[in-house]
């Protein structure tokens, strides 16, 4: 038993902000894993098509591939901002 | 036909070289014949730490182009029979190497030796691609750092999806975790990913823990594998790795410090 310890601080130890740190990369670098290596590029272009008709934010275009079974879907989710510079659209 | 037995990281510097020589090694002592493959082409080292420098005539490139045979080029080492080095070339550019050309080498080692050990270059490049293509098992070589663990992982992806068993659908690369430079005080103090954390990220079967350690840098310096210095922790924790990658089950020494009275006392 160490009775320093009860002196320490209860501040996270740096170790377990690393842990934390790595689980989360980790976990954000595995979903992008094993996809098409053009997706990067595909979602570059999406981008830019779709910023030709309406202003998006580079955060509200998620492209994403998922597998079900022997089915691999591509799935493209856009947030389109407030319905008011939208309607000067149409 | 021999294992072929690719060590990697990604992250340059965390101890592959030492690795591949120190596993080499003791599959030799062990009785198994081995050759060990520089594959880092333009940056050779193993020969260093092999200790056999000045006795490289011929190197892997020169075999690739046929300027010279295996029997002209593999060093046969001096202090353990059953092992062979193939030196990197120094001068030549990265393309060098190709993936026919590997796979013949390769072949070719299969038919006389039992393991082949390949020292991947640093990256994810060509060489670091080239060096795992035809492996049956990986030794992945940690340290307890957020950049070498992330790094680590990259590599388990392409281990798993750029290599020949994955393209030809077979069975998995068998893939093991090495965490080196592990230092067992500061882990208790919070300042140091522990085995188990790294093993949380990872999530692959661990093979064994290298303790930080001078005698790396002392074996080094001499050029001797540092699994021939029996004294030393990493020395030993080297050959308890060699030997669970042989089958056996030994226990994990080194996780903790030696304490003395006054360390327990007011240590952390």
């Amino acid at each position: 038993m160490n009775f320093l310890n009860y002196f320490r601080s209860q501040k996270k130890s740096s170790a377990a902000v690393a842990k934390e740190r790595l689980q989360i990369i980790v976990a954000h670098e595995r979903t992008t894993r094993g996809g098409p290596e053009y997706l990067p590029m595909l979602k570059e272009e999406l981008l830019a098509v779709i910023s030709k008709y309406v202003e998006v934010d580079r955060e509200a275009v998620k492209i994403q591939l998922d597998r079900d079974g022997d089915c691999e879907v591509l799935e493209l989710n856009v947030v389109l901002p407030e319905v008011e510079s939208q309607a000067k659209l149409r | 036909m021999a294992r072929i037995i690719v060590v990697t990281s990604g992250k340059g510097g965390v101890g592959k070289t030492t690795t591949s020589a120190a596993f080499s090694t003791g599959l030799a002592k062990a009785g198994h014949k081995t050759v060990v493959i520089d594959f880092d082409v333009g940056l050779r080292n193993l020969d260093l730490i092999m200790g056999c420098e000045r006795r490289v005539v011929y190197d892997f490139v020169n075999v690739i182009n046929g300027e010279a045979n295996l029997g002209q080029t593999l060093i046969k080492d001096k202090r353990i029979d059953n092992l062979f080095i193939l030196p990197a070339s120094q001068t030549r550019d990265k393309d060098a190497l190709t993936l026919e050309g590997v796979g013949k080498v390769l072949e070719e080692l299969s038919q006389e030796f039992d393991y082949i050990v390949c020292d991947s270059p640093a990256g994810i490049e060509r060489g670091a691609l080239l060096a795992a293509y035809y492996a049956d098992e990986a030794i992945v070589v940690t340290n307890p750092e957020v950049s070498s663990v992330r790094d680590s992982d990259r590599v388990l992806g392409i281990l798993s999806s750029k290599t020949r068993r994955a393209e030809k659908g077979e069975e998995p690369i068998k893939e093991h975790l090495l965490l080196t430079r592990y230092s067992p005080a500061r882990v208790q103090k919070g300042e140091m990913l522990s085995v188990e954390d790294v093993g949380e990220i990872l999530a692959i079967d661990l093979l064994g823990v290298i303790p930080e350690s001078k005698s790396v840098l002392n074996a080094s310096n001499a050029g001797v594998p540092v699994i021939l210095d029996q004294q030393s922790d990493a020395g030993q924790a080297y050959e308890d790795a060699v030997a669970r990658f042989l089958g056996e089950q030994r226990p994990h020494r080194f996780l903790s410090e030696k304490k003395g009275f006054l360390g327990r006392l007011f240590g952390s």
